[in-house]
């Protein structure tokens, strides 16, 4: 989970600070004030956290409903933009545990279609139910990852070249499996209904309300027990803003994808589409085995200073080849998704730009390239912004070139934004 | 200086210590003594075999002959594993922090505690203060802050307050102060002070002799893979160890003419 906590950075080096020192944080509450100027600092050393994503979301936002008033913000149009990032946003949540070890996976898109290719098969022509063929995508997928990671981890050969050299066999594989300008149409409900249906309107508002009020929870109790154990803490009012934060944001966007958005005044069409619970779950599930799980922090770890971790009796080896298996996994789902929104499985599923959309989504949100900075939400958070540009752009009738030129700019330019940062944090700390 | 006489019997003894690489023999018949609550501290120059004798003693080489005894009992150290069992931590020049840590997560790195699946960062949290707060470290505003925004010197405190936090019983301590400006050096100084005073046998490596005659009881000098001297600080002077360092021999110190002699 989050632990947004504002880390002080202002000891001068070379000095025995009396003021700020002897544990002054952990024993009594900050102010609201003092959080927020240890957030500045915190700012300015170069750890922009979600910053640029939702500086960078809200412009697009403008951009987008300038240009296109009416379609752009439509109650439709942003319904589908939230179903087009899931796949991305689920590819992009698997790169993050590969990128906090400073590896990088070229091969997650393209093993999202093989694995894809596989459940399609099963389902068409071995007429298998969606359970057991979905399972057998994602053991695919665990096959895969177990692959890579055994040749980056234990015969260390670099990750960019084996999963390069993967990026083309396993497209070779998903034609094989397909065949040359094939594709396998799905037609079983449950995978249809993950992209294109919607939840009852009361069970959308009950997962919503369950959810925000499982994190109001989790979130007071915490800093409860903080509190009582006189243990390092927010500023109660930053937390509970936090979590109304967080309560907006969900309950608002239930309600939004509530409303009717049928184009015919005479049917009703609402309701929050299946893949947003889906991609919820994997979500919480993630940021659990990161954040408060010992594997969790050994993956943090083995990212921030291999050979520390290694000293720690940490087992780096087995650590960087489950991240590989764990991308593999969600990139299988990620696959999955993605078959059901377009209905079908093709050869060049995965290919093309997709690794480059969750690639680009995960640093946008906040990962970064070097290891040991990241967090899960940031996949999610940056699959919207990709999805948005990928919509935007789609409506203002821009030939697809814009489409590649606009992407691998942003990439770049969140690149940049995380080279930058690691300067000022190396400029910065010692 | 230190609060236990030099009759302590020793938490670590290493008696008639033998290595060679190849032909090279790189430990020669060497003897070292660590006592509870005492400073030891090791000097020699750049290739004396200072770093061969912390690894073999840290368990990353095997000796080739000799016996390491551990309160008494002889015992064999055959990996870092092995060191850590017994209670012994070694903090290493290049520290083994992770940035993207906070100094509670780095002093628990590897020995997690957990309730269930779940990290008890709760009791880590506070272990991690008791254990600064023991060792008299104030200069630190939170155990929650990163590893990446602390001074050298803070950051040398957490490895060594690491090496603490797992009841160890001698730590080893390699150039500590070699990276660090002048007050940084002061505070790990003070903290390796107390380390002892706290009970542990402290072995310090350093080249730095205001260091050592600063916190050491006991001076041991390496001189080309020999013990050239085994002495109580308080009995040698400055230009002392520095002729046992460069020469192997100070006076009616040091190694017998002859054998210092044939080693060059």
């Amino acid at each position: 989970m989050s632990t947004e906590t504002p880390e002080p950075v202002d000891t001068v080096p070379g000095t025995a600070t009396v003021a700020g020192s002897d544990f002054s944080n952990d024993t009594r509450t900050q102010s609201v004030s003092e959080a927020i100027r240890d957030y500045g600092v915190t700012l300015r050393s170069g750890d922009l956290g979600a910053l640029p994503a939702l500086f960078g979301l809200l412009a697009l936002v403008i951009l987008f409903w300038v240009l296109s008033p009416d379609l752009f913000l439509s109650k439709a149009n942003i319904a589908n933009l939230l179903v087009q990032a899931l796949p991305v946003s689920i590819l992009a949540m698997g790169l993050v545990f590969v990128l906090l070890l400073g590896e990088i996976d070229l091969s997650a898109g393209v093993a999202s279609g093989a694995c894809a290719a596989v459940m399609g098969r099963l389902l068409v022509d071995a007429g298998w139910g969606w359970e057991i063929s979905v399972l057998f995508a994602v053991i695919v997928g665990v096959a895969i990852g177990a692959f890579i990671g055994i040749l980056v981890a234990f015969m260390r050969i670099p990750s960019f070249v084996v999963t390069l050299a993967l990026f083309l066999g396993l497209q070779g594989i998903a034609l094989r499996l397909i065949g040359e300008g094939g594709t396998v149409p799905i037609h079983d409900k449950f995978i249809i209904a993950l992209a294109n249906e919607q939840m009852p309107i009361w069970l959308g508002w009950t997962c919503a309300g369950a959810t925000t009020a499982g994190y109001a929870i989790v979130q007071l109790l915490r800093w409860q027990r903080q509190n009582a154990r006189k243990l390092a803490r927010r500023p109660f009012p930053l937390v509970v803003g936090q979590i109304i934060f967080v309560a907006v944001m969900i309950l608002g966007g239930t309600y939004f994808l509530s409303l009717d958005r049928a184009a015919n005044p005479n049917v009703f069409f609402g309701g929050v589409p299946w893949g947003v619970p889906l991609v919820g779950a994997l979500l919480i599930i993630c940021s659990f085995v990161l954040g408060r799980t010992k594997y969790g922090r050994h993956i943090y770890a083995v990212g921030g200073n291999s050979e520390a971790a290694r000293r720690a009796g940490i087992r780096v080896g087995s650590v960087r080849m489950s991240v590989f298996m764990i991308c593999s996994v969600l990139a299988a789902f990620s696959g999955i998704i993605a078959a059901s929104r377009l209905n079908s499985v093709t050869p060049d599923a995965g290919a093309g730009n997709t690794l480059l959309y969750a690639v680009g989504a995960a640093v946008i949100g906040g990962t970064s390239l070097f290891g040991g900075r990241g967090k899960i939400r940031d996949g999610i958070l940056g699959g919207v912004v990709i999805a948005t540009i990928i919509n935007g752009l789609l409506l203002l009738h821009k030939p697809a070139y814009w489409n590649y030129i606009i992407t691998g700019g942003f990439l770049l330019f969140a690149a940049s934004i995380d080279a930058l940062a690691r300067r000022r944090r190396s400029a910065s700390g010692r | 200086m230190g609060t236990l006489s030099d009759n302590e019997p020793p938490t670590l003894e290493l008696v008639g210590i033998n290595k060679s690489f190849g032909a090279i023999h790189v430990l020669h018949d060497v003897n070292l003594a660590v006592r509870p609550g005492q400073v030891t501290a090791l000097v020699g120059d750049n290739g004396a075999g200072k770093s061969t004798l912390i690894k073999c003693i840290a368990g990353i080489h095997p000796v080739d002959s000799g016996s390491i005894l551990f309160e008494g009992r002889q015992v064999s150290i055959n990996s870092p594993k092995d060191a850590a069992a017994l209670g012994i931590e070694v903090v290493y020049q290049d520290l083994a922090l992770a940035d993207n840590l906070d100094i509670a997560q780095n002093m628990f790195l590897g020995r997690e505690r957990t309730k269930g699946v779940v990290l008890d960062e709760a009791s880590m949290e506070q272990a991690a203060r008791e254990t600064l707060a023991r060792l008299s470290v104030r200069t630190v505003k939170s155990v929650r802050q990163q590893v990446a925004s602390l001074s050298g010197g803070q950051r040398q405190t957490v490895a060594i307050a690491k090496a603490v936090l797992w009841d160890s019983k001698v730590v080893i301590l390699d150039e500590p102060t070699a990276a660090l400006g002048v007050a940084q050096t002061r505070q790990v100084l003070d903290l390796v002070r107390r380390l002892a005073e706290t009970g542990h046998g402290v072995l310090l490596i350093s080249h730095n002799m205001n260091d050592v005659f600063e916190v050491a009881d006991r001076i041991t000098a390496l001189f080309l893979g020999r013990v050239a001297a085994d002495v109580k600080r308080a009995d040698v002077t400055h230009s002392q160890v520095v002729e046992l360092i460069t020469s192997g021999r100070s006076g009616d110190l040091g190694l017998a003419s002859s054998t210092a002699a044939e080693s060059i």
